[in-house]
């Protein structure tokens, strides 16, 4: 699971991560005041720089003109009105762009230097690693693609946490000098905590900044400005306040509908609508569909326990994609029955109707019952056809759609 | 021989009165599987369906048994304890296929996993391997005896099935012509069926299948069951079936090239997922540059293993790798 920008500022600023003052406002009514708070709070004048960011998860912001700096009241809500009233499209989202809802509104500050930093959970290993890099505020992928010494890792303990001396370490190692080195290393430690206490698959700070050097800060301050936290979606049966940050809004509708039912499923631009059982056999199922011509209109997988209702939506959700030209079924029944899958179909046929191609492959746990189940209700769903193993599937649905 | 469990391993499941459990403990018990008894805390002292005994605890449950193994059915929140609960008492083998459970908690469990292997090596005591989580475990076939349907007429009687995955398609090598058997270790466990139904179609029987597993902190990984496939004078090629996400299968190719004399073939499942979404397991997804499968394939392919480019040739790329035409 994601959440916002000024989401993650939250969770920072109650972990005791000092963000800049900032305020999410849903209306371009509200900009003119919140400007004006959040300047005063941010010990600004009016004049002092702001910045208005369209709150979505996509990427690209900035480039599709949804981030923008304002130095007045009216510039905010001309700046609002503007990221309210239009879609945003950038390389991240689709082509007709996202609907954007929220905003934040968050003073500017100055910035003498910019770093990165991040704690995810790295697989070889099998722990929790923080990254820190004295080259922030730019896409960190490209400085580990060009310059991988720019990048420094360290491993988090599993059961003893980051420690102390970790963060200061890395603090130095980084360049921080003076009265920053112990305000990155609290950074770094409140950082670490929050990402085991949220079950966190990412939380990111970047950039993390110093401001200049002044009288009340000689040694400057070091402040997360911008942040984004990924959830491990397993674990937030015990998160209720996380739960909460959930924008259904930002999801696709049918992932959303299939989530409901325990079922796993992503929209794809093909034609060729799949429901396979298993992860690994779906997206192996999609390749080969790839491999003779079609293209996939989905990944889903039914998963294993997933009762006959829950199989008949997942055949409601591919049907209600009107991409769809053609239907293939690939189950190999493990945990699955092929007599639940069966029944499925036979339902959706009744309910929906099959008007496309429906191709059927039945492999595994009750397969006769599962077989006989569709050949008995052959004469009712004239577009069907039996596969006999995955590569004969895979070419009848793809010569059913013509591909 | 066969790795890691064989038709006299001795078993208990962790959540045997749960619905999954029961249903499982019922079909190993049809398999062949030496299923002894079951745990589930407050139920200890009864039977289960099957007239298997129900013990509050792990400890007791080895006491009166004399299990090595342990089949985990327990719910995600409570699986990770049910891990170390089975390790505290002397477990060699912990299968467990609850899927769902937080990484986090297997980032401890794992630590602490690994910490008790270090003291049993020290001491000189047989490791313990865990399988999973999120996994289908792990079947040694043995040849039809039965028809497999009751637990007083198993499928097999030299056989053993620990976790969910279909038990016929399996072939034993006394069943096949080509005299061969292949190891399968894959991270998906649908597509490992899939794997077995074709390489038995194909005549080739399999000495152990294990599914590793989706999610990206977990258990055994391949490089171990490799090192046990290259040991086992039973198994004769093996199939190794990888996904998108991580680094896992570029690291085992390249163990492989260094230390495997059998022969291998791969398949990467996710050639056509889009980058930064998750496939379904919680492992599977290309984020960062890393984990896509071109890069995997090759990895495979400049190691040495025989690639099957379609998922439909998982089978086929096994035959070749053997020399079987």
């Amino acid at each position: 699971m994601k959440i916002h920008e000024y989401q993650a500022r939250a969770l920072l600023s109650d972990a005791g991560v000092p963000v800049p003052p900032g305020q999410m406002i849903e209306s371009a009514d509200l900009a003119g005041a919140t400007y004006k708070r959040v300047v005063s709070e941010a010990g600004l004048g009016d004049g002092g720089l702001a910045v208005v960011k369209a709150q979505v998860h996509a990427g690209g912001r900035g480039k599709a003109g949804f981030v923008k700096l304002v130095r007045s009241a009216e510039e905010a809500t001309e700046a609002a009105r503007f990221m309210l009233s239009n879609r945003m499209v950038s390389a991240q989202t689709p082509p007709e762009g996202l609907e954007v809802n929220r905003l934040l509104i968050a003073a500017g500050v100055d910035i003498e230097k910019e770093y990165y930093l991040a704690i995810t959970t790295d697989r070889g290993s099998r722990k929790n690693v923080l990254i820190a890099s004295a080259e922030g505020g730019v896409d960190i992928e490209e400085v580990a693609a060009k310059n991988p010494d720019a990048i420094l890792k360290e491993p988090i303990h599993p059961h003893l946490g980051l420690q102390p001396h970790q963060a200061m370490a890395l603090a130095y190692r980084l360049g921080f000098q003076g009265k920053q080195v112990r305000q990155a290393s609290s950074i770094m430690m409140a950082l670490a905590k929050l990402f085991v206490e949220k079950d966190c698959s990412l939380a990111e700070i970047n950039p993390l900044i110093v401001t200049p050097a002044s009288a009340e800060h000689p040694d400057g301050q070091v402040l997360a400005i911008d942040a984004k936290f990924n959830f491990d979606d397993n674990a937030m049966f015990r998160h209720k306040e996380l739960q909460e940050l959930f924008d259904p809004s930002e999801e696709n509708e049918n992932e959303l509908r299939a989530g409901r039912f325990g079922l796993s499923y992503i929209q794809l631009d093909g034609n060729i609508g799949c429901l396979v059982n298993g992860a690994g056999l779906a997206m192996a199922t999609m390749d080969i569909v790839k491999h003779c011509g079609g293209t996939p209109a989905n990944f889903l997988d039914v998963g294993g326990g997933a009762s006959e209702e829950a199989v008949t939506e997942g055949f409601r959700i591919i049907l209600s994609d009107n991409a769809v030209q053609g239907v293939l079924v690939n189950i190999f029944g493990g945990i699955m029955r092929c007599d639940v899958i069966a029944q499925a179909v036979v339902n959706a046929a009744k309910e929906v109707g099959f008007k496309v191609p429906l191709v059927v492959r039945l492999e595994g746990t009750n397969v006769e019952a599962g077989r006989k189940i569709l050949d008995d209700a052959k004469s009712e769903i004239p577009t069907m056809q039996s596969a006999t193993d995955l590569a004969d599937a895979a070419k009848r649905v793809c010569e059913a759609v013509g591909a | 021989m066969a790795i890691l469990i064989n038709k006299d391993t001795k078993v208990i499941c962790q959540g045997i009165t749960g619905s999954f459990g029961a249903q499982h403990t019922r079909g190993c018990l049809h398999y062949g599987t030496k299923l002894v008894g079951g745990v589930t805390p407050g139920k200890g002292g009864k039977k289960d369906e099957n007239g298997l005994p129900i013990f509050d605890t792990v400890e007791q449950a080895v006491a009166a048994t004399g299990a090595s193994a342990t089949m985990i059915f327990v719910p995600p929140p409570f699986a990770g304890d049910a891990i170390l609960e089975a390790a505290s008492v002397g477990m060699e083998l912990i299968i467990a296929v609850t899927e769902g459970v937080p990484v986090q908690d297997m980032v401890k469990v794992r630590a602490e996993l690994d910490r008790i292997n270090n003291e049993r090596r020290l001491n000189g005591e047989p490791v313990l391997y865990l399988v999973g989580p999120n996994c289908p475990g792990v079947i040694t076939p043995g040849p039809k005896t039965g028809g497999g349907t009751s637990t007083s007429d198993p499928y097999t009687k030299a056989g053993c099935k620990i976790g969910i995955m279909p038990g016929y398609i399996n072939r034993h090598i006394s069943e096949v012509k080509s005299g061969k058997a292949v190891g399968i270790v894959s991270r998906s466990g649908t597509l490992t069926y899939e794997a077995v139904w074709q390489t038995s179609n194909l005549g080739l029987a399999q000495s152990t299948c294990v599914g590793i597993g989706g999610d990206p902190v977990r258990g055994m990984g391949f490089i171990e069951c490799l090192e046990l496939f290259e040991q086992d004078p039973e198994t004769h090629g093996v199939l190794m079936i990888g996904e998108i996400g991580g680094s896992d299968e570029e690291v085992a190719a390249r163990w492989a090239k260094e230390h495997m004399t059998k022969p291998l073939a791969g398949f990467i499942a996710g050639r056509t997922a889009p980058p930064g979404k998750r496939m379904g397991h919680a492992g599977a997804i290309i984020s960062g540059g890393e984990g896509g499968a071109e890069e995997k394939i090759a990895a495979l392919r400049s190691c040495g293993y025989e690639i099957a480019e379609t998922p439909a040739d998982m089978g086929a790329a096994m035959a070749r790798a053997l020399g079987l035409k």
